[in-house]
Parts: structure tokens; C-alpha cells; sequence
């Protein structure tokens, strides 16, 4: 059971990762990215790439699971988001659909449709026992390593200069501009930071959750259950959202296989009609 | 536009009249919608062999319908109708195979169950914000997918709803293998439920739900209870959805559960805003666009064409809404179409 | 006899900001009421409170004797209580008639109805275009409201609020940004307003508070500091203070 609870926790946090970027976009931007999932996607393709075509090493190929994603997305918010942040909702929505639809099949074309496989380190591989519970090595791995980057972010959000710089372009860009931060440097920086931790989490998820062109379809709404149950005010907020899914999720599956697959959808449209602005949001 | 109308020697009559009269007149069918039907009934009598194709469109353009219903009326941006559209489709398939071949019985099992959970579901969408709509009604689509594959015993799961075989429309129309019976089939059910939507779109309660979406405040400043309506049209909405399901139930003979997939949502979004929505001609237009252009592409890159859809979809939303929306403006006006704005 | 309208200690609060500071208003029946103050003085949020778009914090809100405190807008709309917005709140792609209309069969009931016929009643038109003269609309009903002048839409917004057959009508700022050619147009509409409806009028044009108005009440931080006919509010020391800077001649 406690086997469970930890893969929950493993799949949770990396479900954070990857949403945090998505979060801190629709707080901030007030933009619904669907295509959020296509840069995960880029990152996990990025290490499969590494990996296969050059023979590096997984580890390190992480690193650029990050950055090219993030440059990838620094480059896309200048050009193509840009123009969209004043309009409609529906308009938003249809851009970012359609992103994903040019993603999916472009990766589809050059990658092929087949399930990617990323072999493991050694060191990675396996289990260990800890008081008589099983827990799998790399998904301790992803544990402490997203734990961190949970942790970093917030030290950043709270802790620099360029976190209050964040949060004031948050609370009120307006004012934020009138006091002289550079609102539209921020969007591009949070939006490539996002995208590349996004980039990342596809890299690390790629053995647990598996990679293919239907990525950003397949994980869209658990990126938004997070962030609509989580709220997009702070890093708590999702972070515990996330591990709330990812937990019910793997002991749903676990323990109901056959209705485990929608428990998180009852849930989330329980959460909703219950508070219908988040689990954690403050009120706006 | 309207101008043609004012011009009528306004101190003539009086006020209370030429009030009546500009009702009535946009009531009445415009020479353009008359055409338009001309047109849809004629294409397939006149190219038989598409008939097939005819028959996607149609069911196709009552579902845009049923979407415009509540996007271009009521302003609610859902991501998930193609929940309607699946549960329209398996009741009408499942109808079929366990209680009653007959066509219009079907469509009318699938109606009632779309709409009934269009009932049910219409209350997740009137509180939170147009994220937390797009989140439940995404999530409700999604729900019932991973129903459908979970029961594939009573579903087929994904090897999909085999050999729902259909009997003879009213008794007397069996389905052709060219599709010429389909076709006609789908066009009549168009029609009846566009006539209805049209009725609706001009009726006092049409009137309260473009108010809805042009002025929420000052809608229920006029005693309008916005969310009642919104429930009914929302019902309204997905039975139509079903009836759409139910059709492609009926004439293809199967149902898989690609019926219930995401991109069948946004397909939809994509074939209404070309359109236009609000204007109820919109969705039908759309529809036929959009499914030429898929035949059209699906030609030339049978397995890559969404990307081009999606292609499409980015370039017209950064440059081309807008300005395609002006220009359309004035050719609703001339065609006295039911007006409401997108 | 129960006061057309009235507010019992309204109290509504912000956080830290009190808005609406224990609020005791009476508006008495047939009632030509101003309510006048400095800007930033709550006046429009408690017209938001009366209308039910706001929350109380506390206190009572009664409509001829009737507790409406927790009645939802569009409730009180059927009740017999209506009001315009200062900044003009029009169904912007619609026609005057479609909105006169609209706002008829909300009225009769007839809102629900999925297949009637917008031009089916004689008598309903015929009471369209009847406001449709009465506030000088009758040149613009088939145009489109975001085609419309600003004085023919602020017309319109008193229009709408005046088709629902209200009893009690508050009218928030209805000169405000009137261009002078049109404002006495505007002015001889409100004055025209029928005896038995009470009107509450927010406004800054002085000269229509003082054309218009019977009793004037006086809020200022969101508490009422003076509350009487026309003369002894211009005469009070405390109204002429709360002023000071600003004329009482608009």
C-alpha cells in the first residue's frame, strides 16, 4: 500500500513539474495554453534523441531537455503569443488547439508514431528496500528531484528580486509597469522557464508516463485538472493539487482498475461544482 | 442592411406598425436562406455519388448547430460537446441492436439521452470562470470516453459498436449502400431541427439569450434569470448534439468510440468559427467548408492533415477572424439571417 | 403606509473600507428622492446593494414593506424595482425595439418561451412603440444600439428600466455624459415620469437636482450627513462643507 502512496507521490510531483509552467502562465498571463504539452513533449523527444542518435547518457541529456524547450518557448511567446494576449477565450483556446495539432503531427511525421523508450541508468534501475516498503529507485529519483525544483521555485517566487518582480506583474500589470518592471520581459521569462520545466518533466516522465505524438493530447487535462483544482496564485496550490491527482490516480487505477481511469475526473468535476475557483485559489 | 428597411417612409405609418413590420420581416425567410436550402437539397440530387459525403456534411452542420446554440447565443465556450454526440451516437447504436431498428425511434432515444445529460451536466457550467467551463466540460467528455472504452462488453470498447443494422426510415426508405437514402435522411433531420433553431433563435427566449451574452449584468437588471436559461439551452444544445450522433449512428452503422475523442470538440470549434457563430448559417457553413477541406487534404496527406488543420487554425485566429467576421457581416445582412452576433 | 423603498442600518464593508456606513434610507411612495455627495461617497454601491448586485455586510433592505435583502436580481426586477446604470448597460447588437421588447415579455412572463413570435401581441407593440415615443426614440427603433448617439442610448437605458412597469425606479447618474445639445431632452424626460412611480435619482447636474427633486439625502464616506427638502440641504452648513471645492451649481 505504502508501494502505492510512493509511486502516487512520485507521479504527483512530476504531474507538478510539468504543470508548473502552465500555472504560473494562466496566473500571470491570464492565457489558457492547451499546447502547454507540446513542450513536454519537445523535452522527452529531445532526451529520446540524445539518447539515440548521439549516445548520451541519460542524465545528462536532461539539461538540454530543459533548455530547448525553454528557448523553444522564449521564441514562441515573442512571436506568436504575443499577439494573442488581448483576445477573446475562445480565441486563445483555438490558437493554442491548434498548436498542439501542428505539434502532434509534426512529431508523428519526423519521430514516427511508436511509443519512444528511454533506457535507464544502471543506477537508476531497480529497487531498494526501505522499512520493508519497496520503492523504485528512479522514481526516488524523481521525488528529490522534482522536490527541489518545488522548493527552488519557491525560493525564487519569494525569495528574489525577480520573484516579487513576478508577483507584482501578477497582482497588477499595470501598476507593476508603472513601477517600472518590465512586465514584458517577465511573460518571456516565466514563459520559457515554464516551458523548459515542462521540457523537463517530459524528459523524466518519459519512462513512467511513456512518450509518442499524442503526448499533449493525452496529459492536456491532467495539466489542467492541476491547475484548475490548484489554483494559479501560488506554488502550494498546484504542487498539492498535484500530488492530490497523482496519488488518487495510481491507487485508483491500483485498486478499482476498472473505473480508476475516471475517478479523476469525478473528482475534478466534484472539486469544481464544489468551489468552483480551485481547491486552493485565493479569491479573486 | 438594416438601412434598406428604414427607408421606408417612416411617418406614413405608424410607429407601433412599422415595428410589426420590421419583427415580421426579420422573421421571414430571406431569399438567401431559401437558396441555401435549394442548394443543400439540390447538391446531392444533383451529384449522387457524393452522396456519402453529402450525408457527413449534414450530420456534421447539426452539430455546429447544436455548438452555435450555445457559443454564438448564449456565449459559452465548451471543449467537450462531442460528449453529446457519443451518447447520442450509442444510444441511438444500442437502440438499434437491442430494442428497435427503426431510424426515427433511434434518433428520438438518442435525443432524449443527450439531452438529459445536457440537463444534468448544464448545472457544472454555470458557476466559475470560462476556464473552469472549458476544464468540466473537457472533463465530462473525457468521463464518458473512458466509459465507453471501460464497458467496451455493452460498447465494443474500441473495436467500436459493430453491424448496427438499420431498419427502413418511416417504413418504407431502406438504407442504400450508396448512401442516397442516408444522405436524404440526414438533410430532412437537418432541416426539421434547423427549423426549430430558427424558431427558437427569434423567439423571446432567443432574444433573452443574446442578451445574456451581450450584457449579463443588464440582462438580469431586466429580470432575466440568466441561468435558468442557460440550463435550457443548454439541453436544447445537446440534444441536437445527440440527434447528430445519432444520425452518424444510423447511416454508417457503427459507432467507435472515436466518436467521443477530443478532436472531434475541436474540429467542431474550428468548422463554427469559420462560419461565424451566432448567426445559426454559420455552423452550417462551416461545416461544408470544413469538411471539403478535409477531403481535400485528407487527399494529398491522408495520415499528416491535422497539421494543416491546425496550420489553419493558428493563422486564422492570429490575422484572419475579424476581418473575415466584418466581411461576413454584411452578407448576413442582405440574407435577413436570424442576427445575433459572434 | 410602507415606504416605497427602504434601507434598514445597511452596513457594507470592503475589507478594511466601509462603503456603505449604517445606511437608514426611506423613500416614500410617488417620491421624487435625490441622492446626492461627492464622488467616492458609496452612492452607486448602494444602488448596487438595493438592486441586489451586492452583498449587504448588514442591515435591511425593504420594497414596499417587503424584506428583499437576500432576493437576487432579477427577482426584484419582477418585484416592481428598475434602474438605469451610469455608464450605459444596452444589449449593444440588438435594436431599441428588440430591447423595449426584450424587456415587455420579461415582464409579462413571457421570457421562457421558445417558439413565440417576437411581433405576436398587438398590444405588446403597440406599448413599444408608445416608449418608444415617450423617450423620443421613435426616429432610431430600428437601429442598431451600437449605432446610436449617446443621448438616444442614455435615453434608451431610462426606456428599458421604465418598460418594466417599475413602482420604484432608481436612475443612477442619468445626465452623465450627456452632451448639452441633448441633455434637456433628457431632463424633460425625467421630469415627464408618471406620479405614482418613486424615483430615486443620483446625479451631479445640481440644476436637475434641484428641477427634479422633492427630498434630497446627502451621503458622504458612505453615511448619510443630511437628509430633507431641497432648501434646508442647500442651507445645511455640513452639505456646504462635504462641497467645499466643488459648486452646487452644476
Amino acid at each position: 500500500m505504502l508501494t502505492i502512496l510512493f509511486d502516487g507521490v512520485a507521479y504527483g510531483m512530476l504531474l507538478f513539474v510539468l504543470a508548473s509552467g502552465l500555472a504560473v502562465t494562466l496566473g500571470l498571463m491570464n492565457f489558457v495554453n492547451l499546447a502547454h504539452g507540446a513542450f513536454a513533449m519537445a523535452g522527452g523527444y529531445t532526451t529520446v534523441i540524445l539518447m539515440q542518435r548521439y549516445g548520451a547518457p541519460f542524465l545528462a541529456t536532461l539539461p538540454l531537455a530543459f533548455l530547448v524547450p525553454a528557448a523553444l518557448g522564449a521564441v514562441l511567446e515573442r512571436v506568436l503569443y504575443r499577439p494573442m494576449y488581448e483576445k477573446s477565450p475562445l480565441d486563445q483556446v483555438l490558437f493554442s488547439i491548434g498548436l498542439v495539432f501542428m505539434s502532434v503531427a509534426g512529431v508523428d511525421y519526423f519521430m514516427g508514431s511508436q511509443q519512444q523508450l528511454v533506457r535507464l541508468p544502471e543506477a537508476l534501475q531497480g529497487r531498494f528496500d526501505l522499512a520493508g516498503v519497496g520503492i523504485g529507485k528512479y522514481r526516488a529519483f524523481v521525488i528529490a528531484l522534482c522536490g527541489l525544483i518545488a522548493l527552488a521555485l519557491q525560493a525564487t517566487l519569494v525569495g528574489t528580486r525577480f520573484g516579487s518582480r513576478l508577483r507584482a506583474a501578477v497582482d497588477d500589470p499595470r501598476v507593476a509597469r508603472g513601477l517600472g518592471v518590465d512586465v514584458g520581459l517577465i511573460f518571456s521569462a516565466t514563459f520559457a522557464v515554464g516551458s523548459g520545466l515542462a521540457g523537463l518533466g517530459g524528459a523524466l516522465g518519459a519512462e513512467m508516463l511513456g512518450l509518442d505524438p499524442n503526448f499533449p493530447l493525452k496529459f492536456m487535462i491532467y495539466f489542467l485538472i492541476v491547475v484548475t483544482v490548484g489554483g494559479a496564485s501560488n506554488i502550494a496550490g498546484p504542487f498539492l493539487a498535484a500530488l492530490l491527482i497523482g496519488v488518487v490516480d495510481v491507487a485508483g487505477k491500483y485498486y478499482a482498475p476498472q473505473f480508476g481511469a475516471f475517478i479523476i475526473y469525478g473528482l475534478m468535476i466534484a472539486v469544481l461544482l464544489l468551489r468552483p475557483n480551485g481547491l486552493f485559489a485565493r479569491a479573486r | 442592411m438594416s438601412a434598406s428597411l428604414a427607408l421606408t417612409p417612416p411617418l406614413d405609418r405608424p410607429l407601433a406598425e412599422r415595428i410589426a413590420a420590421r419583427f415580421a420581416a426579420d422573421r421571414r425567410w430571406g431569399w438567401g436562406e431559401i437558396l441555401f436550402w435549394v442548394a443543400a437539397v439540390g447538391a446531392p440530387l444533383a451529384l449522387p455519388r457524393a452522396a456519402l459525403l453529402f450525408n457527413e456534411i449534414a450530420i456534421l452542420a447539426l452539430f455546429a448547430l447544436s455548438l452555435d446554440l450555445i457559443l454564438g447565443f448564449a456565449g459559452i465556450v465548451s471543449l467537450g460537446h462531442a460528449a453529446f454526440l457519443g451518447v447520442g451516437a450509442y444510444t441511438a447504436g444500442l437502440f438499434a441492436l437491442h430494442v428497435w431498428d427503426d431510424p426515427l425511434a433511434g434518433l428520438f432515444a438518442g435525443v432524449v439521452a443527450a439531452g438529459v445529460l445536457g440537463f444534468l451536466a448544464s448545472f457544472l457550467i454555470l458557476r466559475g470562470t470560462d476556464l473552469t467551463r472549458l476544464m468540466v466540460t473537457l472533463g465530462v467528455a473525457q468521463l464518458l470516453f473512458e466509459l465507453a472504452n471501460t464497458f467496451s462488453d455493452v460498447t465494443g470498447g474500441a473495436d467500436g459498436l459493430q453491424g448496427v443494422a438499420m431498419g427502413p426510415v418511416l417504413g418504407l426508405f431502406r438504407f442504400d449502400i450508396r448512401g442516397h437514402v442516408a444522405c436524404g435522411y440526414s438533410l430532412a433531420v437537418l432541416f426539421a431541427l434547423f427549423v426549430i433553431a430558427r424558431r427558437i433563435a427569434k423567439s423571446p427566449f432567443g432574444l433573452s439569450l443574446r442578451a445574456i451574452r451581450d450584457n449579463r449584468l443588464r440582462a438580469s437588471a431586466t429580470g432575466v434569470d440568466a441561468n435558468r436559461r442557460i440550463v435550457v439551452v443548454y439541453t436544447i444544445s445537446a440534444a441536437f448534439a445527440g440527434a447528430a450522433g445519432a444520425l452518424m449512428a444510423q447511416t454508417s452503422q457503427f459507432v467507435s468510440l472515436d466518436v467521443l475523442d477530443f478532436h472531434r470538440s475541436a474540429d467542431l470549434m474550428l468548422a463554427l468559427i469559420v462560419g461565424g457563430p451566432g448567426w445559426l448559417y454559420g455552423g452550417l457553413i462551416g461545416a461544408i467548408v470544413f469538411k471539403l477541406l478535409q477531403e481535400a487534404l485528407a487527399s494529398v496527406t491522408p495520415q499528416y492533415w491535422q497539421f494543416w488543420i491546425g496550420l489553419l487554425l493558428v493563422l486564422f485566429v492570429l490575422g484572419g477572424r475579424e476581418r473575415l467576421d466584418l466581411a461576413l457581416k454584411s452578407l448576413r445582412g442582405r440574407f435577413a439571417a436570424p442576427r445575433g452576433r459572434g | 403606509m410602507a415606504p416605497a423603498l427602504e434601507t434598514v442600518r445597511l452596513v457594507k464593508a470592503f475589507g478594511g473600507i466601509v462603503a456603505t456606513n449604517d445606511v437608514s434610507l426611506r423613500i416614500e411612495k410617488g417620491a421624487r428622492h435625490a441622492l446626492i455627495g461627492p464622488n467616492g461617497a458609496g452612492k452607486t454601491t448602494l444602488i448596487n446593494q438595493l438592486t441586489g448586485v451586492l452583498k449587504p455586510s448588514s442591515g435591511a433592505i425593504r420594497l414596499e414593506g417587503r424584506d428583499i435583502t437576500a432576493t437576487p436580481p432579477e427577482a426584484r426586477v419582477r418585484l416592481g424595482m428598475s434602474r438605469t446604470f451610469q455608464i450605459n448597460q444596452l444589449f449593444r447588437s440588438m435594436t431599441p425595439a428588440e430591447m423595449l421588447m426584450l424587456v415587455l415579455c420579461e415582464q409579462k412572463g413571457l421570457g421562457q418561451r421558445l417558439f413565440r413570435r417576437l411581433d405576436a401581441d398587438g398590444a405588446m407593440l403597440r406599448e413599444v412603440a408608445e416608449l418608444a415615443e415617450r423617450f423620443r426614440l421613435d426616429d432610431v427603433v430600428d437601429r442598431e444600439i451600437a449605432t446610436l448617439a449617446y443621448g438616444k442610448q442614455r435615453q434608451l437605458e431610462i426606456a428599458a428600466a421604465f418598460a418594466s412597469r417599475p413602482r420604484v425606479l432608481l436612475l443612477d447618474e442619468p445626465a452623465a455624459g450627456v452632451p448639452e445639445a441633448e441633455r434637456q431632452d433628457l431632463l424633460r424626460t425625467v421630469a415627464e415620469l408618471p406620479a405614482e412611480v418613486s424615483v430615486v435619482l443620483i446625479e451631479h447636474d445640481m440644476d436637475l437636482v434641484f428641477r427634479f427633486a422633492t427630498r434630497i439625502t446627502v451621503l458622504v464616506n458612505g453615511a448619510v450627513i443630511c437628509d430633507g427638502d431641497p432648501a434646508a440641504v442647500a442651507g445645511d452648513p455640513g452639505v456646504r462643507a462635504a462641497y467645499l471645492g466643488e459648486s452646487l451649481d452644476a
